[in-house]
């Protein structure tokens, strides 16, 4: 039972990135547009269906969420591999191009949330 | 000593299981008595994965981080994107729906005006910074977008390879500055709530920055964050090469 959720959350992530792969090619773009995003939509519409249906079994649902729990970990491992000698050493141009954008950005989000919420209410 | 190497490099990924769990055991240790768990343990942890990144890269001189030391080579696996993003695509489980549904269109609003304000200020500092022509100004704003628009636009549009250098260094400075900023800035911008992670995804993009900046605030908002900014990529992909250099290149002449 717990490996049918792990074969359902492998099936999600296929599918989904295989759109990603193909959105990118029919936008003539080398990268895969999404593909995460699709995926995750995927899993809450199975996850959807199975509840609705009463096959949501904590067995199955405890083979995704060991992965969920893995996921810190695993970023953890992920910035022990970035190229961070580089983005330290790295000139000066590409310092400001990196941090100024963000600083922006970061301040918009306030703005836009709170714009959003206006919106929807 | 030798087969000891080889042992560990054999078993590469189990290697990085155990490596990686003594890494978050005392990034939690420390979180407890040093800082009273005012800053997580993940945080922690996720900074010192950065430190240890850079130790490597220095002592190896090489481009994978701690991976570049032969019995670490398997932190590449663990922290690569296959499993990155399949543990990422886990944490939709539990996702609310009717947030996703509700916060969608500020969440595509925002990937929008992530990427174009993104560019638009790459190339201005590039353009300040002596850039003249519209190749290099562009490769270097679609580079502060994230490390892979970037070289994928300047491969596009026929850039130089140090300009692309130099735009897949701002992608990591970026990814980096977000990963370990996010959790500094959260409160003041409001950052507790799930429309609120989906919109900073959107508008940060930098996938691994955007799900390891929240794991870092709370881990209940990685999914939000991580299902708009999965899409930064790709807009930043189809925007920076075609219609923004074609701005560019009308704005220079």
């Amino acid at each position: 039972m717990l490996f049918r959720g792990v074969a359902l959350l492998a099936g999600c992530f296929i599918a989904g990135q295989l759109l990603g792969e193909t959105l990118g090619r029919l936008i003539h773009i080398d990268a895969n547009v999404g593909g995460v995003g699709f995926a995750m939509l995927l899993l809450i519409f199975a996850q959807n269906w199975l509840e609705r249906r009463n096959l949501l079994n904590p067995q199955l649902a405890s083979g995704i969420l060991f992965w969920s729990s893995m996921y810190i970990p695993v970023i953890v491992a992920m910035s022990s591999v970035q190229n961070v000698r580089v983005a330290v050493s790295s000139g000066f141009i590409a310092l400001l191009a990196g941090v100024i954008p963000v600083l922006i950005c970061v301040a918009l989000v306030p703005v836009l949330a709170k714009s959003a919420q206006k919106t929807t209410l | 000593m030798d087969y000891i190497t080889t042992l560990l490099v054999k078993n590469g990924l189990i290697v990085a299981f155990l490596f990686i769990g003594l890494v978050c055991y005392s990034a939690d240790w420390l979180s407890a008595h040093l800082t009273r768990n005012k800053l997580p343990g993940s945080a922690i942890a996720i900074f010192v994965g950065l430190v240890l990144a850079y130790v490597g890269g220095t002592l190896t001189g090489g481009n994978k981080g701690l991976a570049d030391s032969k019995p670490f080579s398997g932190l590449e696996l663990m922290g690569g994107p296959m499993l990155r993003d399949f543990a990422i695509v886990s944490t939709a489980m539990g996702v609310s729906f009717g947030v996703v549904r509700k916060t969608g269109l500020a969440g595509v609003i925002s990937l929008f005006i992530g990427v174009v304000l993104t560019f638009t200020c790459g190339a201005i500092i590039a353009r300040c910074m002596g850039y003249t022509d519209a190749r290099s100004i562009t490769t270097i704003g679609a580079g502060a977008c994230t490390f892979v628009v970037g070289p994928v636009t300047g491969a596009a549009i026929g850039a130089s390879s140090d300009v692309i250098a130099n735009s897949i260094a701002a992608g990591l400075v970026k990814s980096i500055l977000v990963t370990i900023g996010t959790p500094l800035v959260a409160r003041y911008i409001g950052l507790n709530n799930p429309a609120t992670a989906m919109i900073f995804g959107g508008l940060l993009g930098s996938t691994s920055g955007v799900a390891a900046g929240l794991a870092a605030t709370d881990p209940k908002l990685v999914p939000y964050g991580a299902m708009t900014a999965t899409f930064y990529t790709g807009l930043g992909c189809l925007l920076c090469p075609s219609v923004l250099y074609l701005l560019v290149k009308l704005l220079i002449m």
